[in-house]
């Protein structure tokens, strides 16, 4: 299991975050959210819900985002469910930050894939530069772990960042997207090499060449 | 004889035009699904189980006899009224190694909406939910974004496709947890709970999601099944050995000239799939070391046994391996291969959902005794020790996390036992000297 730690609920903490309400924006959001799942059946929506948090946190602190216990009890009261269920989920998946984080979160993937194609160099790459797990720069801007597969394992390593994900990276290639990033702009998402679009094969096609040039239509084929 | 790229599903694998509805259409995609459903619920099962699919998940268990096992008649709940069926779409895709969800979803995902709409018809659901891993933000994105494009195209929702039958599809997003890609584990977590399996018996097919009939089908399963009904049992299972049939997204990922996802025809040698679509290994045939042929959890195989395998479930069962996801991993010679074990050993710590104790705490004590062979800091007789604790949590839990964990260090003693040994003896004469 994952070594996880909730933010101590202080009086500091309730005096900031003991008002948290949805903006009228996430509230039309919300209620969209809880109509997916049968009547009665609200509580289907604690993810969902403990995401949009988050997130409507991250845009007030201008991070990622994070969910200060009174956050999840708002949440508990929306959807009529006990806290201690709200505070089990949000601490279980690892997406929901219990503690505060910086406006950029990078998350290195280390697991076999990405290591096999040179995860270690973009560790070491996070450290040259300050970063450090569970530990927010100076200036804010960062905050890092180092993450399970995230399945982009044909496009290895990669990092995600926020809601972004930059592959086939290398030291260089993540110092140019950390550089931007830290300048306020927005890299390219997706592979890094130029070479590449997606996941196909590099260089050559080696099936679907078709499909490069037009919306080719198979069936006329069959 | 090579796949042809007319004979593959995923023609937008590599998302080089756009995946929206009406480009999707263009391919072939929601090409008069009405007749599909208009063959009935059998025909379409009987299709299914004669294509001779086998799920995409990993487990590999027929996909028409899976949806066979669906109530024909809705058990009652206790007011007398029928309840519900659901079918869960499993795109919880976090398997070290598995990347093809992604690229469907991601690249083509009116092909597992009009595949949702097909499969959830043949076994009677109300609905279908689809959950993808929180990771997957973007191609969560775009799941969205379909859904609206074929729900304003009468595709979905009432009257799906003109058929008289009413069909919703629900997209929900994970969080981070590697877990609930376990089916029971799916269901607790779409239901807002902590994602930690339930015992079986009860099956899902029986008391699923919200207690009611529910089956849970891979995205790769649910994709292709529209294109199996309109080319018919006959095509697809003119692909691959027999009980291995059809086309498969395979992911190379690892020390190969071009890592790539691509689909190909079932039971391709592992060496044809490698040197035409990868490039070949790294530095040639004679640099490998080892595969891991179907992603983190299955044991892995050393190259004299993987060159000539074919790449299907049985075919790689006979190297004592699986095909899992078709996740390979492949490892040349400059691999630190206990490192490499370890690593995933320290997945499986991490996703361990801590419901059963021998995987809550076999999984931390494996991958300790791990990092200590790694190193050569141990005694050979913890070798013993390790292989012995690994049969301990084989079988030993409610789901496969714990075989998971367990199966690679298997496959690690079984084929690299002497390089263990050589750690551990260059260990203690460092220590002499």
């Amino acid at each position: 299991m994952a070594d996880r730690y909730i933010e101590p609920d202080t009086p500091e903490l309730r005096a900031r975050w003991g008002n948290f309400a949805w903006t009228p924006e996430n509230a039309e959001k919300a209620k969209e959210v809880v109509a997916r799942y049968p009547e009665g059946r609200q509580r289907s929506a604690v993810m969902p819900l403990l995401d949009l948090a988050q997130r409507q946190v991250g845009a007030e602190l201008n991070t990622q985002g994070w969910l200060p216990i009174p956050v999840m009890e708002y949440i508990a009261a929306y959807l009529d469910m006990p806290i201690i269920r709200v505070v089990e989920v949000a601490t279980f998946y690892t997406m929901y930050n219990i503690a505060p984080i910086g406006r950029f979160h990078v998350q290195v993937c280390g697991t076999t894939p990405c290591m096999l194609r040179g995860s270690d160099d973009l560790l070491a790459t996070c450290k040259s530069r300050g970063m450090k797990k569970g530990h927010i720069s100076e200036d804010g801007l960062w905050s890092f772990t180092e993450v399970e597969c995230m399945g982009n394992c044909a496009s290895a390593p990669m990092v995600q960042i926020n809601d972004d994900n930059y592959e086939d990276l290398t030291s260089d290639r993540l110092n140019a997207v950390l550089d931007a990033l830290a300048r306020g702009e927005t890299p390219k998402a997706g592979t890094q090499d130029p070479a590449r679009h997606t996941v196909e094969p590099v260089g050559e096609p080696t099936n679907l060449a078709a499909m490069i040039t037009e919306n080719h239509d198979y069936r006329s084929e069959w | 004889m090579a796949l042809l790229d007319k004979d593959r599903i995923f023609t937008n694998l590599y998302g080089y035009q756009p995946w929206n509805l009406k480009e999707a259409q263009a391919r072939g995609a929601w090409d008069n699904t009405k007749a599909l459903i208009e063959r009935g619920r059998d025909a379409i099962i009987d299709e299914m189980k004669a294509s001779g699919l086998r799920g995409r998940g990993g487990a590999g268990f027929p996909t028409g006899m899976k949806w066979s096992f669906m109530p024909k008649q809705p058990p009652l709940d206790q007011n007398g009224n029928p309840k519900p069926s659901f079918l869960v779409i499993n795109a919880d895709e976090s398997e070290p190694g598995s990347c093809k969800d992604r690229e469907i979803m991601r690249h083509d995902p009116h092909l597992l909406f009009e595949g949702a709409l097909v499969a959830g018809f043949a076994m009677g659901a109300r609905a279908a939910y689809i959950y993808i891993r929180g990771e997957y933000i973007r191609e969560a994105e775009t799941l969205f974004a379909a859904r609206e494009e074929a729900y304003a195209a009468g595709l979905l929702g009432k009257n799906a496709c003109g058929s008289g039958y009413d069909f919703d599809v629900f997209v929900h997003r994970g969080a981070g947890a590697y877990i609930c890609g376990e089916e029971t584990a799916m269901i607790e977590s779409l239901e807002g709970k902590k994602g930690q399996p339930r015992l079986k018996p009860p099956f899902p097919a029986g008391a699923g999601l919200y207690g009611c009939p529910t089956t849970v089908n891979n995205v790769e399963s649910i994709a292709v099944a529209p294109t199996i009904l309109r080319r018919g049992a006959a095509w697809f299972s003119s692909f691959g050995r027999e009980n291995n049939k059809g086309t498969k997204l395979f992911q190379i990922s690892g020390h190969v000239n071009r890592p790539c996802v691509v689909e190909e025809e079932m039971s391709i040698p592992f060496s044809e799939l490698i040197e035409r679509h990868c490039g070949g290994i790294r530095g040639g045939k004679d640099n490998l070391l080892a595969v891991i042929p179907g992603g983190s959890s299955v044991p892995l195989v050393p190259a004299a046994d993987i060159w000539d395998a074919p790449m299907d479930f049985d075919g790689l069962k006979a190297v004592g391996s699986g095909l899992g996801t078709a996740a390979v991993i492949v490892m040349d010679k400059s691999t630190d291969i206990v490192r490499a074990i370890s690593r995933i050993s320290y997945f499986y710590k991490h996703e361990s959902c801590g419901q059963c104790t021998p995987c809550r705490e076999g999984t931390g004590w494996m991958w300790r005794v791990m990092e200590r062979l790694r190193t050569g800091d141990a005694e050979v007789e913890e070798i013993d020790m390790l292989q012995q604790v690994t049969k301990q949590v084989e079988g030993h839990t409610i789901c496969a996390l714990g075989d998971a964990a367990a199966w690679p260090i298997q496959g690690l003693i079984r084929h690299f036992r002497p390089e263990l040994e050589r750690r551990i003896a260059e260990n203690v004469r460092e220590a002499a000297e």
